[in-house]
């Protein structure tokens, strides 16, 4: 093989690989946790939308739950040089080392739904994550505006004991409901945020209040266990969303097709989009140098009956939730 | 079996009726009965029907217990049975449901009586494998989302009634009577005793060792699969994630409340569906106490123990000692 044509294979070899480049302008990768739970199924597949939208290739990469995994995934990102790092930490310690590797390689990151050890702060460019204070605060308002004068007894079914998300959102509802004496949270329980724990404690609720006639409505820290609360109330004879009003959170599919039939009254997103504000701040970052804030909070919405909740149900089923 | 009751049952029965009269303190309306669309409703009602899964696990779990053995997987076949159950039932017919779902129950006993019985493995490595893999195969069947299916023959499983009593429940009691009848009216849990008694003795006496310690897995795992399509029947949906999580432990604990031994040789069924009674009881006595949360485990911690020292011989023997020291001091 001559110089000469060994010159031309390899401007031909460089070519195409600066193609995808030209095609997408940037490359991310994303150490996404694994498939834990529906949410975050959603949180993959709307990232891919979110990437497609915006022209960038986004490469995932699924940790299995595993720390390890993560570490890897972020240091193969590193050498193959990409131009920014999605990371949804799997635990909050332990990323100091892997993150300056990135810092020295000039790679941002941003954290993704979870916060990291506050020792690593300047280890990354910015965290989305939502509220979960607000998100109960959002939950609790809903209701003061919704019960007005009226008194109005709750009953809550919490998250799984010390789990933060449990803490943070019963914090807010609190917080909410505080300067209204007529709303008083009457009994409170964990239901592990699932839905068959949310069903017998809610069945216990309706048997130690009167058979559910002084309940007035049921806050639940997730929908799941609002999806076991509703069916405990429908075999005791009573009309959730009717006689007793429902707010949840997380917005998961299954809650829009109980609101759909008039069985659920509101619940309050955890958006899976996680990805299409950090997406926005990377390609800012690159383009102007503009910094983001340190922190970036997903918006808490909250949505009612008068959403058209069928045809959310419809856009949400297909995420994979 | 019915001379035999009263005299080993004792404690359990105390035990129960305690517990019972402590719900009455701390809910007034707890033994309140009435009739709501053609199904018996109360807290009693609820105690037999969230009692039902546990029930029948420890239905299954009290004879692996009786060879000398354990199953830890019966949380992890309930997650299975469900998935199966849920995403067959809106294409199928109710008995090709019960039979994926049951089925998939029997091929986990097999798996685990192989390792057992054949190649000779603890029990306790043995299941501990299929409580773990189990898990993942129920996500892997999900997708690792919650199914939902709106069949009414299945939600019937859940929610139905038969006579005002909750299916479950009456499921239950269908099952307690079968192997009673198998177990005790045939030669099967004499058996069963010996092979947990002394193995080695038995086997030379006759016995079928092998195919004994095979076959209680087997019942375990369909015990536990249908335990597993109630769970899932009762909130239209299967959740692999959670659907039978730590219930292998309170199974475990209803037998051993039951008064059976862990080293195997002496089982009492009617007992072990007491012993999950005794822990529902207590559960939703919790629930309906309106107290915090964050006490829940300590009560039941506080409970069982003093259940089990109510069985104690030992412990028995120390207080009666106390009580005859007092009073010769008086």
């Amino acid at each position: 093989m001559t110089l000469k044509a060994l010159f031309a294979a390899s401007a031909t070899a460089a070519l195409l690989l600066a193609l995808p480049a030209n095609a997408a302008e940037l490359t991310i990768g994303f150490s996404q946790i694994g498939s834990e739970s529906g949410w975050r199924a959603a949180e993959t597949s709307v990232s891919k939308q979110e990437a497609a939208k915006r022209k960038v290739n986004l490469k995932i990469a699924d940790a299995q739950q595993k720390q390890e995994n993560q570490i890897k995934a972020i240091r193969s990102f590193v050498a193959q040089n990409v131009d920014a790092i999605f990371l949804a930490p799997v635990v909050s310690t332990g990323w100091d080392s892997v993150l300056k590797e990135a810092k020295e390689a000039k790679i941002p990151v941003v954290l993704l739904d979870r916060d990291i050890d506050p020792s690593g702060k300047e280890l990354y460019l910015t965290a989305v994550t939502s509220d979960s204070v607000h998100e109960g605060e959002v939950a609790g308002d809903w209701l003061v505006k919704t019960v007005g004068d009226k008194a109005c007894n709750i009953v809550e079914l919490q998250g799984t004991v010390g789990a933060s998300v449990a803490t943070n959102r019963k914090k807010g509802f609190d917080a909410a409901i505080a300067k209204h004496a007529n709303l008083k949270v009457v009994r409170s329980q964990t239901g592990d945020f699932t839905r068959a724990k949310g069903k017998e404690v809610m069945e216990s609720f309706i048997k130690a209040e009167g058979g559910g006639k002084s309940i007035c409505a049921v806050y639940a820290h997730n929908d799941d266990m609002m999806v076991g609360a509703i069916q405990a109330m429908k075999e005791a004879g009573l009309k959730p969303g009717k006689d007793i009003l429902t707010v949840s959170i997380d917005a998961v599919p299954d809650i829009f097709k109980a609101m759909a039939a008039g069985e659920a009254n509101a619940t309050v997103e955890l958006t899976p989009n996680m990805a299409g504000p950090a997406l926005d701040a990377i390609a800012a970052f690159k383009e102007k140098g503009t910094i983001p804030p340190k922190w970036i909070q997903t918006e808490s919405k909250l949505y009612t009956a008068a959403d058209d909740p069928q045809k959310i149900y419809d856009s949400k089923k297909g995420l994979g939730y | 079996m019915t001379v035999l009751l009263p005299r080993r049952g004792l404690a359990q029965i105390l035990a129960l009726i305690v517990i019972l009269a402590v719900d009455r303190v701390v809910s007034p309306q707890f033994f309140d009965l009435r009739l709501q669309d053609g199904r018996l409703f109360g807290s009693l009602i609820d105690v037999l029907n969230r009692g039902s899964p546990v029930a029948l696990l420890s239905l299954g779990m009290v004879l692996v217990i009786a060879t000398r053995g354990i199953d830890l997987s019966v949380g992890a076949i309930m997650a299975i049975s469900g998935a199966i159950a849920a995403s067959l039932a809106d294409s199928h017919g109710l008995p090709i449901v019960l039979a994926a779902a049951l089925g998939a129950g029997l091929i986990c006993g097999l798996w685990n009586g192989f390792l057992v019985a054949v190649l000779g493995m603890q029990p306790i490595v043995a299941t501990l494998i299929l409580m773990v893999a189990g898990r993942g195969i129920a996500q892997l069947i999900t997708e690792g989302r919650i199914v939902t299916f709106s069949s009414p023959d299945l939600v019937w499983l859940g929610n139905g009634a038969i006579l005002g009593l909750p299916v479950p429940v009456a499921i239950t009691l269908g099952m307690l009577a079968l192997s009673c009848a198998v177990v005790r009216g045939s030669a099967l849990g004499l058996l069963i005793e010996a092979t947990g008694g002394n193995a080695r003795a038995s086997e030379l006496a006759g016995v079928g060792t092998r195919a004994m310690i095979l076959a209680v897995y087997v019942w375990c795992g369909v015990c536990a699969a249908l335990a597993g399509v109630i769970a899932a029947a009762d909130i239209m949906g299967a959740d692999a994630n959670n659907a039978g999580l730590w219930l292998e432990l309170d199974a475990i604990l209803a037998v051993v409340i039951g008064g059976s031994s862990l080293f195997g040789g002496r089982f009492s069924l009617v007992l072990a569906v007491l012993g999950a009674l005794i822990i529902q009881t207590m559960n939703t006595g919790i629930l309906l106490s309106g107290y915090p949360p964050e006490f829940n485990l300590l009560v039941k911690a506080g409970v069982v123990l003093a259940v089990l020292l109510l069985q104690s011989p030992k412990f028995s023997g120390l207080a009666g000692m106390a009580m005859r020291l007092r009073r010769t001091k008086a």
